[in-house]
């Protein structure tokens, strides 16, 4: 039988591909340019059982997504960037109290209010430090339709894997626009459910490190009854102060993360063999960095494309090793220098690297990217 | 490299241009199989401001998915007319809703008038379905999806009541535009 396809926006294929990870609960608060995932998930949770709700405000929605969670079901929030503030906070619970979760952000620009309508990839520093202490971060950006679609299911497969929050940040260019989307056929797509506890109820521990750095996690209100809390805690649930505890504690919390970079990290490479010149960009911009490399290859240059799917934890070593080949890195991105810091701090001398800043609202155009390329050789 | 078509729509907000690039971009790559991906830009009201959609068709993947120079495009207003036709490659075509663009705008492109509006309102009796008639016009002037593609886009974007209205709004846009063309 043919695959169902259909003409969706980025936003339409992100709430889809939520459901076909077997996300059942929605809280929400509609912004621009988010707001379509919202709508669909309101259409689609009821036909399967699951619940949608529109919360008060968004914080109230980072919060019932929290107790969704705990209780055992997938859940997600959508937002953009004066609601991706709101959240921040709770977002530090679900890191400290490990509550597997996936946050949408469909960045616009900012500070504040910003410009609704307009694209910006300026939250992308704070998907990794947005909220205050030390935890992990796992964010991924997407760059197309179908994309969106895979990759929100695989945020929901990370987060219930290594029990934490998971971002998915895109610009309004990709959640706006319209492709083709192909339906994956259930089954076609890894689902990870998270890891329920086997032991006696009594013998329960919610952070319990015998198996690993990632605990089994027992439904909320079920027969396991356990404490959670924004305290730094012990293994049992329960706040501590023992320097010891608290230490192994936060130290786990970031290696669990750490020692999964092979399996958390996805990027694409697009003639980066012997590129002279390769542009490190990610969501939209990325599409316009393609386009810039086929354009400079017909005219000689040695350009390619790096493309983080994964943006936290960033690709550091293959970026490290990609420097050592090459003459330059050109980051474009909609903000006036972000994931430019981290090539910078990962490159260290071994080649220059410049950054092509955009905040006016419009895309980065290939001519751009094309033209820095040129000034770089 | 692939061929890359680009289209556009523009007008004021409410005019149902977005709409009409979904449409078109359905008929590009649902109906016909091709890659297409459809764009918009609008202000934060709802209605009125310039608003436009832009559709991007080739026969590969499509990478960059804003316009670069259009192929041919829509002006339902004065203001989207002056603002958004400085864009068209040479010798590309625009097309103007004649009740509402009074001045042509200067460039090196072919300049077609269709009197859009009143036909919906006049021809069809409802001006809604304006975007439609524009929709079935531009498809007679690209020639970039067939004209059966572009009608049953049409048909599979609107609800079973209105199907019938769409259908001849479709149809006397596609058919007074082949008028123009001879």
């Amino acid at each position: 039988m043919a695959k169902k396809v259909a003409l969706l926006q980025g936003n339409e294929a992100c709430a889809h591909g939520a459901v076909y990870a077997g996300c059942t609960f929605f809280g929400g608060y509609p912004i621009t340019p988010s707001t379509e995932v919202a709508e669909v998930m309101s259409v689609e949770l009821p036909k399967i059982g699951g619940a949608f709700i529109q919360m008060e405000d968004e914080i109230a929605a980072m919060a019932s997504i929290l107790g969704g969670a705990l209780t055992g079901a997938k859940a997600m929030t959508a937002t953009s960037g004066p609601g991706m503030s709101l959240k921040q906070e709770l977002l530090g619970y679900a890191c400290i109290a490990e509550i597997p979760c996936v946050i949408i952000n469909v960045m616009r620009g900012g500070p504040s209010t910003g410009m609704p309508t307009g694209p910006s990839q300026s939250d992308v520093l704070q998907a990794r430090w947005g909220t205050h202490g030390d935890h992990p971060a796992i964010a991924l950006a997407p760059s197309s339709c179908q994309e969106i679609f895979s990759e929100t299911v695989r945020a929901f497969n990370l987060a219930e894997k290594y029990r934490m929050p998971v971002q998915v940040v895109f610009d309004e260019i990709v959640g706006h626009m319209r492709e083709r989307i192909e339906f994956p056929e259930p089954g076609e797509l890894e689902i990870i459910d998270r890891t329920e506890p086997t032991v006696a109820p009594e013998d329960y521990k919610p952070y319990d490190t015998q198996f690993g750095d990632v605990a089994p996690l027992a439904a909320f209100g079920s027969e396991y009854r356990y404490h959670v809390t924004g305290l730094n805690k012990a293994e049992d649930g329960f706040p501590t102060t023992k320097a010891e505890l608290v230490d192994a504690e936060q130290r786990r919390q970031i290696r669990k993360i750490e020692d999964a970079r092979a399996d958390i990290e996805s990027n694409e490479e697009y003639q980066t063999e012997d590129a002279e010149v390769i542009v490190l960009a990610y969501g939209s911009t990325a599409r316009s960095g393609r386009y810039a490399v086929d354009r400079l290859r017909e005219e000689g240059v040695k350009a390619g494309l790096f493309r983080p799917i994964t943006l936290w934890p960033f690709p550091e070593k293959r970026v490290q090793e990609l420097a050592k080949q090459t003459k330059g890195i050109i980051v474009p991105e909609m903000n006036l220098g972000q994931m430019v810091l981290e090539v910078e701090r990962v490159v260290a001398r071994d080649c220059a690297v410049e950054l092509i800043g955009r905040v006016d609202g419009e895309p980065i155009t290939p001519t751009q990217i094309m033209d820095k390329v040129k000034e770089v050789l | 490299m692939a061929e890359r078509y680009e289209v556009r729509f523009s007008g004021a907000g409410g005019q149902g241009l977005i709409t009409a690039g979904i449409i078109l971009a359905q008929a590009a790559a649902i109906v016909e199989g091709k890659h297409a991906v459809q764009s918009q830009s609008y202000g934060p009201e709802a209605r009125g401001g310039a608003s436009k959609s832009e559709v991007i068709i080739s026969d590969a993947p499509i990478d960059y998915p804003k316009a670069t120079l259009v192929d041919a495009c829509l002006a339902m207003t004065q203001v989207a007319a002056d603002k958004y036709s400085d864009t068209i490659k040479a010798g590309g075509l625009l097309l103007l809703d004649d009740d509402l663009v009074k001045e042509d705008p200067k460039g090196d492109f072919k300049i077609y008038r269709m009197p859009i509006t009143n036909t919906a309102k006049n021809e069809i009796g409802r001006e809604i379905v304006a975007n439609v008639v524009a929709m079935g016009a531009m498809v007679a002037l690209t020639g970039i999806v067939s004209k059966e593609a572009g009608e049953k886009a049409v048909l599979d974007r609107v609800p079973e009541a209105f199907k019938e209205l769409n259908q001849k709004a479709y149809a006397a846009g596609y058919d007074k535009m082949k008028a123009l063309m001879d």
